[in-house]
């Protein structure tokens, strides 16, 4: 009986599944990027970043994945395909080149995408969980930045920074472990961890004289 | 049935089309060019002499206004009336500028809406005039060269412009009737005319320094697709700030304290002279003769490292900045790429090598690599190409909140086209109004970053303090311009802007300029509005022809002949000049044919709705297999 709801519910979503095309005027399928018909693009829909992508909903994205899907889509989409066609269809593509670089953005950080993630499974960290934090947490963050402040010069500072990169790289691990075995609140306190992490070395970055941030940047590079 | 297709509609070439060219101009500090690609093969255009610089010096003489190497040989002898390195006033308001105004040798006076004016010869023009006059004369050369009408051009900007100076350079643009396709970062320019051309692949740093402005780009070329990682620069360094540093010096051996103009504008050109001269040289005299007096001087290449090196090392911390900001260490980096005239200098190419631990590349004219690519791109915006460019903005957008902090909305290195909000909310008790700050720059307080706009949201409804929620969206298109708009959500009230007051031309004088402009330019608007008319009619014919292969067989013979009557008559108007004639067609097409939209809404709707009957029926058994219970009532 359940079923049957669900399935009326169906029959009115996908009534609303047809729309006139800006262009041509006839029939097209909402979803799609383009007029079946006149091939004109049509605005973007308001779908999630995984799907604005065409990628499965998951935290752990392959970057290769990421990007062939970006250029893919930006090559179909962005405003220089359609310098030279009418108006409504530059504002359409300026509105998916838009949503397109946004997605990306998103999804290319582990932090930016376990957070994204969390609010489209329903667990979102709201911004109160800036500062409330459980005390375990409160006390490692506490810890790290009196040793930044201790630290007198640019190796003790990219020691901390190093190792706070290491913890950022198990850290991502776990919250990939626990969006697969479906367990939202361990995602959810590790995503808050690594959400410090990134924190913590965004402020050993300003720290550090050059030479030493560049050592720390090229170790980023090779563990992400 | 068969469609009876005599003319083929839609598929009218454009009639215009083989006889308009769209350009790539590099609209340079000290040079300008103007290129033109066919078939991916960009050139630039030259004059008959076979120079493709034009210098970008703009002379303002009784008898008329002198552009490039004319007006640059009238810089003695009517020093007052010769305007160079306009560039770095764009977008510049009077307080920038008084920074640096005793070493301009022209007379600044503020303008409306704290933009800046000249004082010339009696006349008062403003930065984007003097611009305008280097674009007609680019446009114009390349009229003559290519024989065909310019209208359209793709313009580059060094990437660290910010807003302000973007949208001076496309009212300029718009002031020498030009349209802009596009504003391209002269960095990405030059990444795209050596990628286009070289085959390069992997990570390379673009390092351009030029006469006032300096860029530095790391990008990703892969497979067609330019993917800018990180920018940076700075608006107001580059080969003129070695010639006033040399020229110092220079007016200093002679022992001058209040130097006139002319002798300023004599030591700075034996300044250049001898800072070019010592790219291949290691020593030379040189003379200034002017306010009746003869001096010599001595000076050699180590003397000019010496001098300049404090500025090339502020480059390099700025490349170092940007290699990090792209998540790289400089040994990632596959090649550097040299572009502009300053990066002949000895010490820039060491110093850069050193960087980079590798020899940089300069295979491609650093002069002329920018216009190339700039000309690709034209090409590749109206005749289509595989390509991709994907820039992003180089300054972070903010907002000012309590105590004059900023509050940043969209952080630089983000990719553009790009829109974010960030919601704010109201400090005291029944507020109403809000002023909203927008600024550009990366530094925390307010009074450290550019102000671009001020603009007050009224209408909050009268709540506590913090309980109103004002979300402010930034938006910044491909050309790196921005809007901003903001709505209180409560309500609903809602105001947009165009970010341009603060610097940017204002309306009223730009229309006034527009108005005043020479005949020619009133022309190109009209024949840019036509433009818009006929890809407008074009699309509705090109559309109506696919409704009519998908779905013209609801259609009567009596009614597909008033259509097929319709199409002829848009036919014939596009094949027209007249665009009030292709404008009333578009109506005309519209309403004549509105009849069969509906119809074909009405059989999509329903053979929609046939495949949902389907659809859900199947789910329905599916349900039905899976739980083992036919009730699917
Ligand atoms: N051989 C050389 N040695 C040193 N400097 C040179 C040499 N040739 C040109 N320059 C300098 O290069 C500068 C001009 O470079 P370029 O034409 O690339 O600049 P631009 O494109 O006009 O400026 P920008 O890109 O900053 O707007 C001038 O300052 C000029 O003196
Ligand atoms: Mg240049
Ligand atoms: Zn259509």
């Amino acid at each position: 009986m359940n079923r049957n709801v669900v399935d009326d519910r169906n029959v009115k979503a996908l009534a609303g599944a047809v729309k006139a095309c800006w262009s041509c005027r006839g029939p097209v399928d909402v979803r799609a990027m383009f007029c079946a018909t006149c091939d004109a693009l049509q605005g973007p829909t308001a779908v999630d970043h995984f799907e604005r992508l065409e990628l499965s909903r998951t935290f752990d994205i392959d970057l290769a994945d990421l990007d062939r899907s970006y250029f893919r889509l930006q090559r179909l989409l962005h405003p220089d395909r359609f310098a030279a066609k009418s108006a409504p269809e530059r504002a359409h593509s300026l509105a998916h080149s838009t949503a397109l670089n946004r997605a990306y953005e998103i999804l290319k950080d582990p932090l930016t995408c376990a957070e994204y993630l969390l609010t489209c499974l329903g667990a979102p960290l709201a911004g109160e969980d800036k500062t409330t934090a459980d005390p375990v947490l409160l006390g490692e963050a506490l810890e790290r930045r009196e040793a930044l402040a201790d630290a007198t010069d640019a190796l003790a500072v990219a020691a901390l920074a190093a190792a706070a990169e290491r913890d950022a790289e198990v850290c991502r691990a776990t919250i990939g472990r626990a969006f697969t075995g479906n367990d939202l609140k361990a995602a959810r306190a590790h995503t808050l961890r690594l959400r410090y992490l990134a924190k913590f070395l965004d402020d050993a970055r300003v720290r550090q004289p050059r030479g030493a941030a560049r050592r720390a940047a090229s170790a980023h590079g090779a563990t992400t | 049935m068969v469609l009876l297709d005599i003319h083929e509609p839609g598929e009218t070439p454009v009639p215009h089309a083989a006889t308009e060219a769209a350009v790539g101009i590099d609209l340079g500090t000290t040079n300008s060019l103007v290129a033109y690609a066919v078939d991916g093969k960009p050139e630039v255009l030259r004059n008959i002499h076979g120079e493709g610089l034009v210098p970008s010096v703009v002379a303002y003489l009784d008898d008329g206004i002198l552009v490039g190497y004319p007006a640059k040989e009238r810089q003695f002898d009517a020093s007052d009336r010769v305007v160079s390195s306009i560039k770095r006033l764009m977008g510049r308001g009077i307080e920038d500028v008084k920074k640096i105004a005793g070493t301009l040798p022209y007379t600044i006076e503020p303008g409306s809406e704290g933009m800046v004016r000249l004082a010339i010869a009696g006349r008062r023009v403003s930065p984007v005039e003097v611009s305008a006059e280097i674009l007609k004369t680019l446009k114009s050369r390349a009229e003559k060269r290519l024989e065909k009408s310019v209208a359209r051009a793709v313009i580059t900007v060094p990437a660290y412009f910010d807003d302000a100076a973007r949208t001076a350079t496309k009212d300029a643009a718009r002031l020498a009737g030009l349209h802009v396709l596009r504003l391209v970062n002269e960095p990405t320019a030059a990444a795209l005319a050596y990628g286009l051309d070289k085959g390069v692949e992997g990570l390379y740093a673009i390092y351009d320094l030029g006469g006032g402005t300096f860029d530095v780009s790391i990008l990703r070329l892969e497979k067609g697709v330019f993917q800018v990682l990180a920018t940076g620069g700075h608006a107001a360094l580059g080969g003129d700030d070695f010639d006033h540093l040399i020229a110092e010096r220079f007016l200093a051996e002679r022992g001058e304290t209040k130097p006139s103009l002319t002798l300023v504008k004599s030591a700075l050109n034996a300044a250049r002279t001898a800072k070019e001269r010592l790219s291949t040289d290691h020593e030379g005299r040189w003379d200034i003769d002017a306010a009746g007096r003869l001096s010599t001087h001595n000076f050699d290449r180590v003397a000019l490292e010496t001098l300049i090196e404090p500025l090339i090392e502020h480059t390099i911390d700025i490349a170092r900045h940007v290699i990090e900001d792209a998540k790289l260490a400089a040994n990632e980096i596959k090649g550097v790429v040299l572009v502009g005239g300053a990066t002949r200098m000895p010490i820039v190419r060491r110093m850069v090598a050193g960087l980079f631990g590798r020899e940089p590349l300069s295979d491609i004219d650093p002069d002329e690599v920018v216009a190339l690519g700039a000309a690709l791109q034209a090409e590749a915006l109206t005749s289509g190409s595989n390509t991709l460019l994907l820039d992003v903005t180089p300054l972070s957008l903010g907002l000012e909140t309590m105590g004059g902090v900023v509050e940043r909305v969209i952080e630089r290195n983000t990719p553009i086209p790009v829109a974010h909000a960030q919601e704010f909310t109201t400090y005291q008790d029944g507020q109403t109004a809000m002023l909203i700050h927008v600024v550009q720059g990366e530094r925390e307080m307010v009074d450290q970053c550019r102000s671009l706009a001020r603009f007050v949201l009224r209408g909050i409804p009268s709540l506590v303090a913090g309980a109103a929620r004002i979300k402010v969206t930034f938006a910044l298109d491909a050309d790196g311009i921005l809007t901003v708009s903001a709505r209180e959500e409560l309500t609903g009230i809602e105001q947009r802007v165009e970010v341009r007051p603060s610097y940017g031309l204002a309306p009223e004088d730009m229309e006034a300029m527009l108005r005043s402009a020479m005949e020619h330019a009133r022309e190109d608007v009209e024949t840019r509005l036509l433009t818009e008319s006929r890809v407008e009619g074009q699309r509705g014919l090109l559309a109506l022809k696919s409704a009519l292969r998908a779905d013209g067989e609801i259609l009567t013979p009596i009614e597909r002949r008033t259509i097929e009557n319709a199409m002829a008559g848009m036919e014939r108007a596009l094949s027209s000049t007249d665009r009030d004639m292709i404008e009333g067609w578009i109506e005309k097409l519209d309403a004549e044919t509105l009849f069969f939209a509906e119809r074909r809404m009405d059989r999509g709707m329903k053979t929609a709705l046939e495949g949902l009957a389907i659809e859900s029926l199947e789910s329905k058994l599916q349900a039905a297999a899976t739980t083992g219970s036919a009730d699917a009532r």
